[in-house]
């Protein structure tokens, strides 16, 4: 008996070891890999430092998308109804992209207040909205006022 | 009328789902064996009548119903059939329909293929699967029914059918992927058959077998599915993104993979028991989970559904009545789970522990990455998000440890192996192994790279354990091909998908690392060049097909300026949304795979698009392939059917008193 219960004591060792280090460096891990979440009213309001990776969330705002002719540069300007942070991106855009609809930048803001996206996002569904594009509106109280100007441009 | 007689059909699913639940379950409490026999006659009235429910949907669909809700969200009348047809699961409502049609038809499977197993068993396993059609059923009834109409006035056409899924994906991936994912509900009702039984022997585990098998190699086979459509579809050139609804499927997966091998260990050994039983609950629980991900709406993703709080409470209702009852079962069974442990320290047992070890700790950070940003928003009101560095740090270790341990698993002995007879074993392997890491991608690369030298060596490294293995095991026959025919399949089945993870390993490894990718702005007539390859913009025409227009460009792809292929991207408009959708083009490769994607007309008549090089990105979906036929190999061996039928005259000799009893 003794030594069955010496070999379940190993075995019992040896899964939580495995498991503690694990769980540790899982933790750590996710402390390193944390991408916080702002709304255009924050960035605007200079709430996040310069050159700090997060995301933004917002609606693309009407009008404000110019397409360089000659390089595959984008600029628009990402807005919650009460603020806008305007966002450079070098690439091809979501097909989903388009002014009145939300999207995500992933990237950071420089110190003129310019978020330089290196991801943007935009929903596959058209009747989605992200969390992240809701909570922006919602916290600027401009949900509603938004779901018209969406509903306008699909008619 | 045709929805309302699905409505009905449906209905009388419920019904009957209620019955199944309850009388063969009381009847294996109480041996009335008339109620017992109940089960298989009840399950097949709940798959019969499930079909109807769905050809009933499908027939609305084809016949462009729009006064029926979701064929009116999704579906249109310009829509091809075969989307007409499969936009059915392109919704909430309908997709949970076809996989609670799944539950049935894995039930109806297990109704049939049961025969050599002891009535009172298929009794309890069929009631439990019974359960859980209730809930999905009820689930339908109260939060999301298919077969809701538009009253009083239907619009004239449908909004269509999302673009992102017009596409062959969308037929295949979805109904693969359910019914991998519902067929661990199949182990699930066999480990909790076990735990009211109070039978916890090996029997159990044989039984179950083939059936985790199957559900893992489908599921295997859903997964990679998924991933082969993203990566030509989606456009990115991804095949993982560590999405919040991707992770689900590969937890479970992860979990069902521990799963079969601990259920191996019961079987052969009597060992693990409990903990076998605790990963059959745990895989099914994650099949819930990603359920209750994909239609509550708590996260963010590409896949999920547009979504209505009171589904995710629902859900999360079910999740908590099944598997809270099923760990509740567990602790006042646990007494009865005791095993001895007749290893030692180095010997199969202990290498199979090692593997369940990693994978659910793999399996439980993916889960905490995924949730994390949830706890941390009702903890704090921060939105966060965890991005795939997170996922790719923890993962990759992780698995790297796995593979090691994958080569000299195998070539163990139950109880007891002497590190000495390993040593011997695996010394020249790992010599070889590290030779090949190194060389190889030296001869191609002409450079030296850490991480092709691993990959290479590591895949080396299973493919050489299995042959040295599969050369032990044939050594003492006849001849080679007499050595192979007496293989049992189950060994065949496992060699197969440890190959296939040394081939998806290659292919996510290689692509990882040495992947080419451009963004650009050309002109018709300029260049670009990327690797050895060079993408020469020849022009672009306008197209029209049967609900989009848009423009297709015409590329030629020169490999050491020799023209090798011509690419055609597109870049669609759909009619019904006005939804613009990039096809991208693709010249796949054993080797590496080509492919552009079209962007957008700039004001100069130059066009934005992306080129990609991908080396041995098809090994991904190869591997899984490889590991899919294993498991289906591995699920057909004759030996479990055989060692059941005597396992069953046993059982029934034991259980000969009482069966007197009631007859009497």
């Amino acid at each position: 008996m003794k030594l069955h219960r010496k070999r379940k004591l190993a075995v019992i060792l040896f899964v939580a070891t495995g498991l503690s280090a694990t769980v540790g460096l899982t933790l750590f891990a996710l402390g390193q890999n944390m991408n916080m979440f702002y709304t255009p009213s924050q960035v605007a309001m200079g709430e996040v430092e310069v050159g700090r990776r997060f995301r933004i969330g917002g609606m693309v705002k009407e009008g404000s998308f110019v397409s360089d002719s000659d390089s595959l540069k984008v600029r628009f300007e990402t807005t919650d109804y009460a603020h806008a942070v305007p966002v450079e991106y070098e690439g091809i855009l979501p097909d989903l992209f388009r002014e009145g609809q939300g999207i995500v930048a992933e990237g950071s803001v420089d110190s003129q207040g310019v978020f330089s996206a290196s991801k943007v996002l935009a929903k596959h569904d058209e009747n989605y909205m992200s969390q992240e594009v809701k909570a922006a509106l919602d916290a600027s109280g401009a949900s509603t006022a938004n779901n018209s100007i969406q509903n306008n441009s699909e008619r | 009328m045709i929805p309302e007689l699905g409505q009905f059909s449906l209905i009388l699913a419920f019904s009957l789902s209620i019955l199944l639940g309850t009388v063969p379950i009381i009847g294996a409490e109480t041996n009335n064996f008339l109620w017992m026999s109940l089960a298989r006659p009840l399950s097949a009235g709940v798959f019969v009548f499930l079909a109807i429910a769905l050809v009933l949907l499908a027939y609305s669909f084809v016949t462009d119903d729009f006064s029926v809700q979701i064929v009116a969200a999704q579906s249109n009348s310009l829509l091809p059939m075969r989307y007409k047809l499969t936009a059915l699961w392109g919704g909430h409502e309908g997709s949970f329909l076809l996989w609670t049609f799944m539950l049935a038809g894995w039930m109806l499977a297990v109704s049939m293929y049961s025969k050599s197993m002891p009535t009172q068993f298929v009794a309890r396993v069929l009631g439990v699967l019974g359960i859980l059609c209730v809930c999905y059923i009820l689930f339908m009834l109260a939060t999301s029914n298919p077969f809701e109409r538009i009253t009083p006035l239907p619009p004239a056409d449908g909004s269509d059918l999302n673009t992102a899924l017009q596409d062959f994906g969308f037929i295949v991936h979805p109904p693969t992927l359910y019914m991998g994912y519902v067929g661990f509900s199949v182990v699930f009702a066999f480990a909790i058959a076990a735990l009211l039984s109070g039978r916890l022997d090996s029997a159990w585990a044989r039984w179950s077998r083939p059936w985790a098998n199957a559900a893992w190699a489908i599921l295997t086979i859903g997964i990679a599915l998924g991933s082969w459509w993203a990566y030509y579809e989606l456009g990115w050139g991804g095949w993982w993104a560590w999405d919040p609804v991707e992770n689900p499927p590969l937890i479970t997966w992860l979990l069902g993979t521990a799963l079969i091998h601990s259920l191996a260990v019961t079987e052969k050994r009597g060992v693990f028991k409990s903990w076998t039983v605790l990963l059959a609950i745990l895989a099914f629980a994650g099949s819930l989970l990603g359920t209750f991900i994909t239609r509550s709406g708590l996260l963010t993703s590409v896949h999920a559904f547009a979504s209505d709080p009171t589904r995710g409470v629902f859900i999360l209702g079910i999740l908590l009545l099944t598997v809270g009852g099923a760990l509740l079962l567990y602790a006042l069974r646990a007494p009865l789970m005791k095993s001895e442990l007749g290893f030692t320290l180095v010997s199969r047992e202990i290498f199979l522990l090692t593997n369940n070890v990693l994978l659910v700790v793999s399996a439980a950070s993916i889960f905490l990455g995924t949730l994390f940003p949830m706890v941390y928003q009702a903890l704090t009101d921060d939105l966060i998000s965890i991005g795939p560095p997170y996922f790719n740090a923890v993962f990759v270790p992780l698995m790297i440890i796995l593979m090691l341990f994958l080569g000299v698993g195998p070539m163990s002995r139950w109880k007891k192996t002497s590190t000495e007879y390993l040593v011997k074993q695996v010394s020249r392997v790992v010599v070889v192994s590290l030779m090949i890491g190194v060389v190889l991608p030296l001869i191609i690369l002409l450079e030296f790279s850490l991480a092709a030298t691993v990959c290479v060596a590591l895949a080396s490294w299973i493919v050489l354990t299995i042959g040295k293995d599969l050369t032990n095991k044939i050594a003492n026959k006849a001849s080679v091909w007499s050595g192979l025919y007496a293989l049992p399949l189950s060994y065949v089945g496992m060699m197969l998908a440890h190959t296939g993870i040394a081939v998806m390993l290659i292919g996510a490894g290689l692509t990882s690392y040495f992947s080419l990718e451009r963004s650009v702005l050309l002109g018709p007539g300029e260049k670009v060049e990327i690797g050895s390859y060079a993408y020469i913009f020849n022009g672009h025409e306008e197209i029209r097909g049967p609900n989009y227009v848009g423009n297709r460009a015409n590329i030629s792809v020169l490999k050491n300026g020799n023209e090798i292929e011509t690419l055609f991207p597109e870049r669609r408009i759909y009619l019904a949304t006005g939804t613009p959708s990039t096809e991208m083009a693709i010249d796949a490769g054993f080797l590496r795979d080509l492919f552009v994607t079209l962007g957008e007309q700039k004001e100069g008549g130059a066009w934005s698009m992306t080129v990609y090089v991908k080396p041995f990105i098809r090994w991904i979906w190869l591997g899984a392939i490889f590991m899919a036929l294993g498991g289906i190999i591995a699920a057909a061996d004759k030996r479990y059917r055989l060692l059941r039928r005597r396992e069953q005259e046993n059982y029934e000799k034991k259980k000969a008193p009482s069966d007197l009893q009631v007859a009497s």
